[in-house]
């Protein structure tokens, strides 16, 4: 191959002598020129790369990464933090529950106490109302027996006195209370 | 079968143009007239300090490495703006293709090996510019970066492995009576090494724009039909445009490879 | 047409070097598909090899590349 390039590049330059358009990458008259231009333009960015941009770059992406990680470590802590919120937020909800269901015992406990009471005084209250009224119907009811029973007498001795001339006030009264009460 | 209809056509079309074509438009655009290398400021020698078309593309090309890497880093955004983030791309690219090829001990050499990249595929681009010149189409040019890597990479390996680089040649595992022959192979190998690294990147972009130039030449010559190879450029075009990018990336790799080779040599 | 045996040479010669270019397509087209196959087979392996598929495309266009250059010098530079 080497060999071949070589004898490539005598025809190339007798061409260049001529008229015939060579390539114009085997003409050796311009290597020089474009050797020395080239290392120029390497050494040109080898410095521009190695003395400002990799350091640079790398610096912004090591501070990404630091912030990153930083960020990373303070979503972890918050988290943490807000685990942590959350069981105190359910304690004191559990606590406040319980003195809720505690005092809500309580005043079940007062009320209820309340209520027998007042229940135990309407009790009595209605007890000596019923005895009252018991004695007054009693009262009342002996009261009409009695009337009855002397209106019973009166009339049986009317009619007795009535129809046969004359009557037996015991007997009639003793009949009557007989009568009566059945 | 529609396309291969499509492309008989085209070649007919082609064809019949050339033929038809009158006598004297011979191709108006020669394909090797876009590589010339001239002065800048007239004149017609050439010597070793003349600015010429050379030096104009590859400052271009030293520019946009400094506008890309530098201007584009600039502002150390934590949140990376679109130049910063290709800047960063192409640093992780590299990074890493020099630490997975090459190994740790290849990470000193990264400004090196991005130093290369980064003027290849500057030199590559700026090429596929329309009236450009094309650095990197010149063997000059790439026998040069062959030329570095591969002195690089044999001084590396002797320094670092003394003579023991020299085992590189000789392969342990094989049988002992094959191993002179496999050594002599392993030498011209390692010798043709720099040749077809040089040759690979200057053949690659000198073929795609010559091609280029190819089809350029029958849009002139075919006149009412120069439609079709214009079509066909623009396809070429698309796939120069691929391969200024995959020339670069293989003339790195190669580059990590080699440098293993250096950095430990056992087979 | 005017001209001397040695530019027929030059041409035909030119012509037969271009079908290196061919051989180098088969070449690529090769590895290409033989990385496909294989990458189908084992997905999560094929990551980690597209540099070398790269490395395997690179030799075998280089060659086609050699035989596109012998072309070119027989056009242009001989």
């Amino acid at each position: 191959m080497a060999s071949n390039t070589q004898d490539a590049a005598h025809g190339a330059a007798d061409a260049a002598h001529g008229s015939a358009p060579g390539m114009p990458q085997l003409d050796f008259s311009t290597f020089g020129n474009q050797i020395f231009w080239l290392v120029v333009a390497l050494v040109v960015i080898y410095l521009i790369l190695s003395r400002v941009a990799l350091p640079r770059i790398a610096a912004v992406l090591a501070e990404r990464q630091g912030t990153i990680t930083n960020d990373l470590a303070a979503a972890e802590d918050l988290k943490a933090k807000a685990v942590e919120a959350e069981n105190a937020y359910n304690k004191a909800l559990a606590d406040a529950r319980a003195e809720a269901q505690r005092i809500a015992a309580e005043t079940r406990a007062e009320i209820q106490a309340g209520l027998d009471e007042a229940i135990a005084k309407a009790d009595e209250q209605i007890a000596a109302k019923a005895a009252e009224s018991e004695e007054a119907i009693a009262e009342i009811k002996a009261g009409a027996l009695e009337g009855v029973k002397a209106v019973a007498t009166e009339t049986a001795e009317a009619l007795v006195t009535a129809l046969s001339g004359s009557a037996d006030k015991d007997a009639v009264a003793a009949a009557v209370a007989q009568r009566t009460k059945g | 079968m529609g396309k291969i209809f499509f492309f008989a056509v085209l070649a007919l079309v082609v064809v019949s143009g050339l033929i038809f074509a009158p006598a004297e438009s011979k191709l108006a655009i020669h394909p090797m007239d876009q590589f010339i290398v001239q002065p800048l400021f007239g004149g017609d020698h050439v010597s070793w300090y003349t600015p010429t078309n050379v030096t104009l593309w590859m400052g271009l090309a030293v520019a946009a490495v400094f506008a890309l890497l530098v201007l584009g880093s600039s502002r150390r955004a934590i949140v990376p703006g679109r130049t910063q983030s290709v800047a960063e791309l192409a640093y992780g690219f590299i990074y890493k293709m020099v630490e997975d090829v090459a190994g740790k001990d290849g990470v000193k050499f990264f400004p090196y090996i991005m130093t290369l990249f980064m003027f290849i595929v500057m030199a590559n681009f700026l090429g596929l510019i329309p009236m450009s010149f094309t650095t990197t189409s010149h063997i000059a040019v790439t026998a040069i970066l062959a030329a570095l890597v591969f002195f690089t990479v044999t001084i590396v390996g002797f320094v670092k492995n003394g003579a023991g680089f020299l085992g590189l040649f000789w392969v342990s595992s094989a049988p002992l009576a094959l191993r002179p022959i496999l050594a002599i192979i392993e030498l011209i190998s390692y010798f043709v090494r720099p040749v077809s690294h040089s040759i690979r990147l200057a053949g690659n972009v000198m073929a795609g724009h010559a091609v280029l130039k190819v089809f350029a030449g029958f849009a002139g010559a075919l006149g009412l039909f120069s439609f079709l190879p214009i079509f066909a450029i623009t396809a070429v075009y698309a796939l120069e445009v691929l391969v200024a990018f995959i020339q670069a990336y293989v003339f790195t790799i190669l580059t990590c490879v080699y440098l293993k080779d250096a950095l430990h040599p056992s087979h | 047409m005017e001209g001397d045996i040695a530019q027929l040479g030059q041409f035909v010669g030119a012509g037969l070097a271009a079908i290196g270019s061919g051989a180098a397509a088969i070449g690529v087209g090769h590895v290409a598909g033989n990385f496909l196959a294989g990458a189908l087979r084992n997905p999560s392996a094929a990551a980690g090899q597209t540099a070398t598929l790269f490395i395997g495309i690179a030799f075998a266009e280089a060659l086609g590349i050699f035989s596109f250059l012998v072309a070119l010098l027989l056009m242009f530079a001989v």
